[in-house]
């Protein structure tokens, strides 16, 4: 007899496969500017390989995905981040 | 009044003493152009991501300036890209979010541990007497 979802719910966690609402965490924060300078920061962004990340990924908005890319950017040029890595994370 | 903000990097095998007269030299011509300087941020020595004219660092400055007009700007970048000891820059203008992100990050009000460090300074935690435990002298009963 298979077990259905209800019965797995109430063996463990209930909250499995419920997926987060994802947002832009600058809309919901009131950010409005991003530093090119803050390298930390900007990490957040980037996968291992020092590509941006895309927004279905990140879940920013557009307006701020394009910030954060120029941003990026910026900090690439002045040798913050680097434009092509290995295992930047 | 426009605010600006230039970054620049200084090449890391000239002495202490050069760098820093590198970036007065272009902090004089900032306020010989007329401008205002708000800030000047040393970042000083950092790894670069990646070799730049064969250089693995570089020291990193960052002048914030206000100005009315701004037509010697053109100059002013000609003037940096003709300048041996830099390696890189960047001139970006700054909104009105871009002001005051730099006006709260120079007064420490960005930054969840320096905010922590704001409310523990402010609201020390208190402090309770724990009562030392008695020692029962079983064998004694």
């Amino acid at each position: 007899m298979a077990a259905s979802r209800e019965d797995v719910k109430f063996l463990s966690n209930p909250k499995i496969g419920l997926r987060h609402k994802k947002y832009c965490r600058f809309k919901k924060f009131g950010i409005k500017h991003i530093d090119y300078k803050d390298s930390d920061f900007l990490l957040q962004f980037i996968n291992e390989q020092g590509k941006l990340l895309p927004r279905r990924i990140t879940g920013n908005s557009l307006k701020y995905q394009r910030r954060v890319s120029s941003a990026v950017k910026r900090a690439r040029h002045l040798g913050m981040l680097p434009f092509v890595a290995d295992l930047m994370k | 009044m426009r605010h600006y903000e230039v970054t620049f990097i200084v090449d890391p095998v000239l002495s202490g003493d050069e760098v820093k007269s590198t970036a007065e030299q272009i902090q004089r011509e900032i306020t010989a152009a007329g401008a205002t300087i708000v800030a000047v941020d040393e970042i000083g020595l950092r790894q670069l991501a990646y070799q730049i004219n064969r250089r693995s660092s570089g020291v990193y400055y960052c002048i914030e300036f206000a100005c009315l007009s701004s037509e010697w700007l053109i100059k002013f970048e000609l003037g940096l890209k003709r300048n041996d000891r830099l390696l890189r820059f960047l001139t970006v203008k700054l909104d009105k979010y871009g002001i005051k992100y730099n006006d709260d990050k120079r007064n420490g009000l960005i930054g969840k541990k320096k905010r922590e460090a704001a409310a523990a300074a402010a609201a020390p935690p208190p402090v309770q007497e724990v009562p030392a435990p008695q020692v029962v002298d079983l064998d004694a009963v």
